[in-house]
């Protein structure tokens, strides 16, 4: 009755490079280059010869980059769909509306990404100057990098494996030319894997604000977002909170509200009971949220009086509230 | 190409006769609802079929709680690991995700892409599977590690393999979509089908139906493409609630694992009938096992 086999030493999850072999020990671990599964390691020699134990060198560049960046915000949840490029996009968009603050956006799901379409800017593409990428802006305050930007065409699919999307993440953060900004908010793919480590690991330095946790009523979801804020405690980002989306449904013919997405184990608000994490608030399903992202509008200046707008918005403030701006 | 034989994999998966993968490029439109939905129904389609389903989904793993089989444990034999049957003693729904090998649910997985591959490589290799009419795999979000490691292992029963692409009929779910069909198209697999997943809801009250995604993107994608379009399915509150089932209490929980048996799943199988859902299902299913190919060696 084994359930699995567990290596022995755990390693830091953080000090495991993407390209290293199923059982490596990290490369900061005292066994670096002469536990077992070290044989046969491209790096092994490099690894036992002990420099490994210091710092990545793309380190001290993300950190330059990143000295001008005020707050850093990640978006996660470990369901997919349940609406983080949405949420991440009407973040922005709030900021935004502040013209004394500059925004960037970044879109870390190299396998999916949406913000461009979100945005309404999926046809632009990345410029290259002396100074680094340059983002696209939505407006002069709201700078946006996505991998979306640099695909020859929307059809094709990213299959690349961890180490491909690790090299990217570096540069989205050491090469683009993000210039002082207020807000620096970042779209996660779903799950806790590479493209989550990567980011962790890379601002390591710089330090995180904060996640802010998304998820969806029903169970299914809320054990994947159990398992990503057990993720964050485990890699030390602080979870500002968690947001409810999907959270009943106005019928626009007689008004009734519904649950389409039933909270049959408590929903966000005893889940974050649970975990001891703050429930920052709950989104009702508006299905104008879905065409004005397709759409690629802004949800919350087209249309100011949806109840799912005031809560958009009272979740923002209290974002900014527990960040002390 | 190299015998089945050959390959670890090829000797376990040697009497699968089809291999369903389900997959789409966006996160959260129903993939492991519809690879519940499909092993259900195509376990019900005789009473001798039998079905298994393997959730690769690796950091976010949906189907035991979907098939009410939270808290099972995975066995060890001398011959491979023992799936978690969710049929009990009739033994016809097996079932493999990383979930079962979680100490608390709560836990994540937090592994990188090496280790991924080297577990799916041992669901592949190491799950004492039997003989199988079918196999379905569930798998996450996105065209990565997960869907390079299934093709790469899968190759010596390249030819058994087909997909299925779930979509909402968004055009933000539509772009993952299309990325989806791209990468089935890179690694030559087949496609049997799209389905339209959340098409619509109706409201409980008046009967009014929303478009809660859009609606029709779907079907308009696959005519685009030249694919069959396997149906559209609208938003089952009931389905939703059945998948999420709360679990029973741990204490009599324990008490019906000690009687071996899954009593929970057999009601699954049957409350799932009723849902205004299973009938246009099965029409769905019907087309995507029209369009599989015919098992090799056999008539």
């Amino acid at each position: 009755m084994i359930a699995v086999q567990q290596a022995v030493p755990i390693p830091d999850p953080l000090s495991v490079p993407a390209n290293a072999p199923e059982h490596c020990p990290g490369t900061d671990s005292e066994l670096a280059g002469k536990a077992d599964a070290c044989a046969g390691c491209a790096n092994q020699e490099i690894c036992a010869s002990g420099v490994t134990r210091g710092p990545d060198p793309a380190l001290p560049l993300v950190r330059e980059r990143m000295s001008t960046v005020k707050r850093k915000i990640l978006v996660l949840s470990g369901k997919g769909g349940v609406g983080k490029s949405t949420f991440t996009a009407q973040l922005g968009w709030a900021f935004a509306a502040d013209e004394t603050l500059q925004t960037g956006i970044m879109d870390v799901d190299i396998c999916g990404p949406s913000i461009p379409t979100i945005f309404g800017i999926a046809s632009e593409q990345v410029h290259a100057s002396s100074s680094g990428w340059s983002p696209v802006y939505v407006q002069d305050n709201l700078g946006v990098m996505s991998v979306g930007f640099m695909l020859p065409s929307s059809k094709d699919a990213v299959m690349w494996r961890g180490p491909k999307k690790n090299g990217l993440i570096s540069q989205f953060l050491k090469d683009v030319d993000w210039g002082a900004l207020d807000y620096l908010i970042i779209d996660t793919p779903p799950g806790t894997s590479d493209e989550h480590l990567s980011i962790v690991t890379y601002l390591k330095e710089s330090g995180i604000d904060g996640a802010v946790v998304i998820t969806t009523p029903q169970e299914v979801a809320l054990q994947d977002v159990r398992r990503e804020i057990d993720f964050c405690r485990k890699v030390g980002i602080p979870v500002i909170g968690l947001v409810e989306n999907m959270s009943g449904f106005v019928c626009p013919n007689c008004k009734n509200e519904s649950q389409i997405f039933k909270p049959s184990t408590g929903g966000g608000r005893r889940l974050a009971q649970d975990m001891g994490v703050d429930f920052l608030g709950a989104v009702p399903l508006d299905p104008r949220i879905g065409k004005s992202a397709d759409y690629g509008v802004s949800f919350l200046d087209e249309y100011p009086d949806s109840p799912a707008s005031t809560a958009y918005l009272d979740i923002i403030d209290r974002i900014r509230q527990k960040l002390g701006d | 190409m190299a015998s089945p034989e050959d390959t670890p994999v090829g000797r376990r998966l040697q009497h699968v006769k089809h291999i369903i993968i389900v997959c789409s490029g966006k996160g959260g439109v129903g993939k492991s609802s519809v690879s519940t939905q499909l092993a259900l129904s195509l376990r019900a389609a005789s009473p001798t079929t039998r079905v298994g389903i393997l959730d690769v989904d690796l950091t976010g793993p949906s189907i035991p709680r979907m098939l009410g089989l939270d808290g099972h444990s995975v066995h060890q034999s001398s011959d491979g690991w023992v799936p978690v049957y969710a049929d009990g003693s009739e033994a016809r729904l097996a079932c493999m995700s990383v979930g079962f090998l979680l100490k608390r649910k709560e836990d994540s997985v937090v592994w990188r892409g090496p280790k991924k591959n080297a577990m799916i490589r041992q669901f592949l290799s190491d799950v004492r599977w039997g003989e199988l009419d079918y196999l379905v795999i569930d798998t996450p979000p996105g065209t990565s590690d997960e869907h390079l490691s299934l093709v790469e292992h899968m190759a010596p029963v390249h030819s058994r393999i087909s997909t299925v692409i779930v979509t909402t009929p968004q055009a933000v779910a539509l772009l993952d979509a299309m990325k989806c069909l791209s990468f089935t198209r890179a690694t030559n697999l087949p496609v049997l089908g799209l389905i339209e997943n959340m098409s619509g809801y109706v409201c409980p009250c008046c009967g009014e139906i929303s478009n809660v995604f859009s609606i029709g993107g779907g079907e308009e994608m696959a005519r685009r493409e030249g694919l069959q379009f396997l149906g559209s399915l609208p938003v089952d509150t009931e389905l939703v609630s059945l998948l999420d089932a709360v679990e029973p209490a741990d204490e009599e929980f324990d008490v019906m694992l000690a009687e071996g048996g899954s009593r929970h799943s057999f009601r699954l199988l049957e409350r799932y009938d009723k849902t205004p859902t299973a009938p246009l299902f099965r029409a769905i299913v019907e087309k995507a096992v029209a369009a599989l190919p015919a098992p090799e060696g056999q008539e």
